[in-house]
């Protein structure tokens, strides 16, 4: 007699499981489908063509009334199922019963929709179904629509090419650093954030979602950091879950889904499940490939057959026209496995193997990913790759191909893009003074005026030199900045500026990094780099600094932390002082020592303090000494005309004007200022970083002075008449200083290398000083902030995450 | 170590952590500081260089690597070994994410004091 098979849900795995099924025991089971969708199976891989209008749905539907109809198959289709009844054996339906042999539950999974307000406003869709999916159509085809996803994974990169091939002018907005952070490295991750803004994307990351905004129908998306979007829809594609409800109402054992055995059994004996509903070995299952398996394995243990479920691989492909990337294995680095990394800055491509033993595990592709399933057959069967070890990155095809270029990079560089920037040359003029005859430094030099200045982007024309005369040029070397790259810190930093860069991985990709990650040394340059270059494009990353910036304190010897807040100038008040002898007190501080640079420490403060201490001392009006930056420390004064018989200004006054101009800005290194109301020069100006000597007819400024490691007696820059003068001036230094030197370099040694007549032309040049001066206070108006105020509202992340002192051992 | 058999307690929400940085988990013997690399992989330390007992959890990460900030040695965050000419090693402890929480071994509770 025919067993009765009812199977709630008719998506791609319950689909594929009945043409098994049905294919081989075509009579065996009268088979009754429920769908909660209003029609039967169609290939829901495939709703992103029709998104973008390459495909219609008639093209995408796998299984038309007619195949039903031929198979016998009772269709229930626009009803969902609200209840199994175990005790009889019956499911039900909006339309009533259906009684059960045997039963599968294939329901697929349900978008996660973030808990924000305004996520049930009209507009707000998911994209999952063919509803979705035509909701987003209708919404882009109409003239200047705005819409917005929220998700940079898979589905949501789908949806908004998607829309914005339709018309629609899209944002994404994703929380991690990142596109795809599941499935891609930061690498790949950059070049498919570059491709899809190329499109005209718009690319949020880093965004957290505050509120979806809206009267009867949303209009505009809030972040946390205070963007807004205008959107006339919003597609929220922040990941699935199981749809796993009517199992649990049923008390069948679920965890994250419906929890199965190797032959998609539950935990009843009658019922089965398969798809994305079901949890396998503590796996579950967001991708097409392993359902077809377990869709076999369901046929067979319907037909009384043995099989057993294995979950294989999965790999990924964007399906997004002209993205071409790929993923598959396991990326994460590991003990005992090994990195190949192949960039191609001039192609904007990105190869990653990763290697454990002798085995690829992973891969991650960008740009060129014709080798792809060849790399993940290799993955899958698990092959040998010894043999081909040294030449595997590049593919199968290879035979004896060139290897990696270090010159990539300058390579690529279009003829417009700037080489020297004291001299305005481009790399095209370079390349045409070469090609006419010059095939020494020094002739280029006469012939284009570029490196003739400051010196700087020398090592770079010596390449644009290299890359022009092929074989026949021999640089001089110049050490890399570290190694992971070839280049050096020079030739880093006017990269930075030539092509644009504006992240560390956008760095790391187009200037072909050696290694994954960076390292110690490499990642705190070039986040300087960076956010000297980019002031308001580019966000500050915290965990490429060093300790003592990251947690704004010196770190001491036994963990602990100094305090040291800043007194502006040198000059302090009775309040200040009792404010800080309170927080000495009530922080058991032990130690408090007047520094050398004019101010009080307090050392030997325990990291969670730190933020109770910062704010006690913010309530009574102080901020953050910096003395632990490499950025303005300390400004030093003497008492000056204001109380001494032998002053000629107020330097304490400018000493202050001065620490309040600066304060906050980050440098290559330390800088250090001090301010002499004569030449008796008690501030001891003339071995700082910047030295401000009073005279009757005004300010003499000298600068790249030294008394730490070296000694070194400053050198006359120049004198100006007022005060407004003294501080462009030095506002205008210290910027050229930011914008050129390699980091670490303290203003003495970057002095030497570009020499102090490059320096006094800079800053004698009243309109290249003023252009110097905004672009200081450009930057202030981002970095100027105080440390403490900001972290000290964050205290709960300086405390350990947990406390397991009180549990105790097995 | 067996996966199966292993004991583990919840210390918090993976987000809790910054990407390459570190919290510490204060046990009996000392403080633990629990990894998150820019691949999410955890990874559990004592938070004491065995050079001169510098807070490891305030290293740069790179990779599965940390950098002490006191000198600068670098560690292998999979075995605690250091790297390069240095040579000495820190406790680890088996650490993973499931469904966003961090769980850590019960081998920490009776580590040997490090
Ligand atoms: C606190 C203080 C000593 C004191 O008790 O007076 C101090 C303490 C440190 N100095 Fe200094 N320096 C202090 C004034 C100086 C001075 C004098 C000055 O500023 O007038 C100098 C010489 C002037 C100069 O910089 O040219 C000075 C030259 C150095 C150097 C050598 C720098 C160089 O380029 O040669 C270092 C090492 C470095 O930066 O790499 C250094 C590094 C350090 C560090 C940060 C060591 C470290 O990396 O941990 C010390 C931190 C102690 C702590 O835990 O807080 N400190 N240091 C002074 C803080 C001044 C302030 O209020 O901010
Ligand atoms: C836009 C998009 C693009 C994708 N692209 C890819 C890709 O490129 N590669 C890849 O591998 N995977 C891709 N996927 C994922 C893939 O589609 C899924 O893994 C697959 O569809 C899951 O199959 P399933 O049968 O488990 O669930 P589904 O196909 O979702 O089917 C479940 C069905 O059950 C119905 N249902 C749920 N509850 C009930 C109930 N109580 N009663 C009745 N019916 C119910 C639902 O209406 C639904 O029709 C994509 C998914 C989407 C949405
Ligand atoms: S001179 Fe400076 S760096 Fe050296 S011990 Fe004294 S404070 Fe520390
Ligand atoms: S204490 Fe870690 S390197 Fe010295």
């Amino acid at each position: 007699m025919k067993q009765n098979l009812v199977v709630i849900g008719a998506g791609m795995a319950s689909g594929r499981m009945l043409e098994n099924l049905l294919d081989a025991a075509p009579d065996a089971f009268n088979v009754t489908l429920f769908n909660g969708e209003p029609r039967g199976n169609y290939n829901r891989l495939m709703l992103s063509p029709v998104l973008s209008g390459e495909k219609t749905y008639a093209e995408i539907i796998t299984h038309d009334d007619a195949w039903y109809a031929e198979r016998g198959v009772n269709c229930r289709f626009g009803e969902h199922v609200t209840k199994i009844d175990r005790e009889r054996k019956v499911v039900v339906g909006k339309n009533g019963e259906v009684p059960y042999d045997k039963l599968v539950i294939a329901t697929g999974s349900a978008p996660f929709i973030i808990p924000v307000a305004g996520k049930e406003l009209p507009g707000v869709v998911t994209y999952r179904d063919l509803e979705d999916t035509n909701a987003m159509i209708d919404v882009s085809i109409k003239p200047g629509a705005n819409a917005v996803v929220i998700g940079g994974g898979l589905l949501g990169l789908e949806a908004a090419a998607g829309m914005q091939m339709r018309g629609a002018k899209v944002t994404v907005i994703h929380i991690a650093g990142h596109l795809m952070e599941r499935q891609l490295d930061p690498a790949a991750g950059y070049l498919l954030q570059k491709a899809l803004q190329d499109r005209g994307i718009t690319i949020h990351c880093k965004g957290a979602t505050k509120a979806i905004l809206g009267k009867d129908r949303v209009e505009a998306v809030l972040l946390e950091d205070g963007t807004v979007y205008p959107a006339d829809l919003v597609c929220m594609a922040v990941g699935i879950r199981p749809e796993i409800r009517i199992a649990t109402d049923a008390h069948l054992e679920v965890g994250r889904g419906v929890v199965v055995n190797d032959q998609m059994q539950t935990s009843d004996p009658d019922i089965f499940a398969l798809g994305e509903c079901v949890e396998h070995n503590k796996q579950v299952f967001g991708l097409v490939a392993p359902l077809y398996d377990q869709a076999k394995v369901l046929a067979a243990t319907l037909r009384a057959e043995p099989a057993a479920f294995r979950p294989v691989q999965t790999a990924t492909k964007l399906k997004v026209t002209g993205c071409d990337l790929f993923s598959a294995g396991d990326f994460a680095e590991g003990p005992g496995r090994e990195d190949i990394v192949l960039r191609d800055p001039a192609r904007g491509q990105y190869k990653r193997l990763i290697i454990e033993g002798d085995k690829l595990i992973g891969a991650v592709m960008y740009g060129d990913t014709a080798d792809g399933s060849w790399f993940f057959g290799l993955i899958k069967d698990g092959t040998d790759i010894t043999d081909m070890r040294e030449t595997l990155i590049f593919g199968p095809s290879f035979a004896g191909g060139a290897k990696a270029d270090p010159m990539a990079a300058v390579a690529a560089l279009p003829p417009e893009a700037e080489i020297c920037g004291c001299n305005g040359v481009c790399k095209g003029k370079i390349v045409d003074a070469v090609l006419g005859g010059a095939n020494t430094l020094d002739l280029v030099r006469a012939q284009t005026k570029a490196s003739a200045s400051c010196g700087t982007c020398t090592g770079l024309v010596e390449q644009v030199m290299a890359v022009t005369l092929g074989g026949d040029f021999v640089a001089n070397a110049n050490p890399p900045m570290c190694k992971c790259t070839d280049h050096t810190h020079e030739d880093v930093r006017r990269l930075i500026k030539a092509k644009g860069l504006k992240s560390i991985p956008a760095v790391m990709q187009e200037l072909g990094w050696k290694t994954v990650g960076g390292c110690a040394s490499c990642r705190p340059a070039l986040n300087y780099y960076l956010l000297a270059d980019w002031p308001l494009d580019y966000t500050d990353d915290r965990q490429s600094r060093f300790v003592n910036e990251r947690n704004h304190g010196n770190i001491q010897k036994d963990g602990t932390y100094s305090v040291v807040p800043r007194m502006w100038g040198g000059v302090t008040t009775p309040a200040e002082l009792r404010a800080i002898a309170d927080a000495a007190d009530k922080y058991a501080v032990p130690m408090v020592k007047v520094t050398g640079g004019q101010r009080i420490d307090l050392l030997g403060v325990k990291k969670e303090d730190l933020p109770a201490i910062w704010s006690d001392l913010n309530d009574a009006g102080m901020v953050s000494g910096h003395a632990y930056s490499k950025g303005l420390r300390t400004v030093k004064t003497c008492v000056g005309s204001e109380f001494c018989r032998f002053g000629t200004q107020d330097s304490t006054g400018l000493g202050i004007k001065l620490e309040k101009l600066l304060w906050g800005s980050w440098t290559p290194a330390k800088v250090k200022l001090a301010v002499s109301g004569c030449p008796r020069n008690c501030a001891e100006a003339t071995c700082k970083d910047i030295g401000i000597v009073c005279v009757d007819s005004g300010y003499e400024i000298s600068v790249a002075g030294a008394a730490g490691m070296d000694v070194k007696e400053t050198e006359f820059l120049c004198k100006v008449a007022t005060e407004a003068e003294v501080e462009e001036v030095v506002a205008a230094f210290v910027q050229l200083y930011r914008e050129n030197s390699r980091y670490l370099h303290r203003i003495y040694k970057w002095v030497a290398k570009v020499g102090l007549e490059w320096c006094k032309e800079q800053i004698a040049d009243l309109e290249n000083r003023r252009a110097l001066y905004d672009r200081f206070m450009l930057s202030q108006s981002v970095y100027q902030v105080d440390p403490w105020a900001e972290l000290a509202a964050d205290a709960r992340k300086w405390a350990p995450m947990a406390d397991l002192t009180l549990e105790a051992a097995e | 170590m067996n996966m199966m058999t292993e004991n583990w307690i919840d210390i918090g929400a993976l987000d809790d952590i910054p990407r390459q940085g570190a919290r510490l988990v204060k046990t009996a013997r000392g403080c633990v500081a629990v990894f998150r690399a820019a691949d999410d992989h955890v990874f559990a330390l004592d938070d004491r260089c065995p050079h001169k007992g510098g807070p490891l959890s305030e290293g740069i990460v790179h990779g599965h690597s940390v950098t002490c900030p006191l000198h600068s040695w670098v560690f292998d965050m999979n075995t605690g070994v250091a790297q390069g000419a240095d040579v000495g090693q820190v406790g680890t402890y088996a650490a993973r994410v499931d469904q966003g929480r961090v769980l850590l071994s019960t081998a920490v509770l009776d580590r040997s004091a490090a």
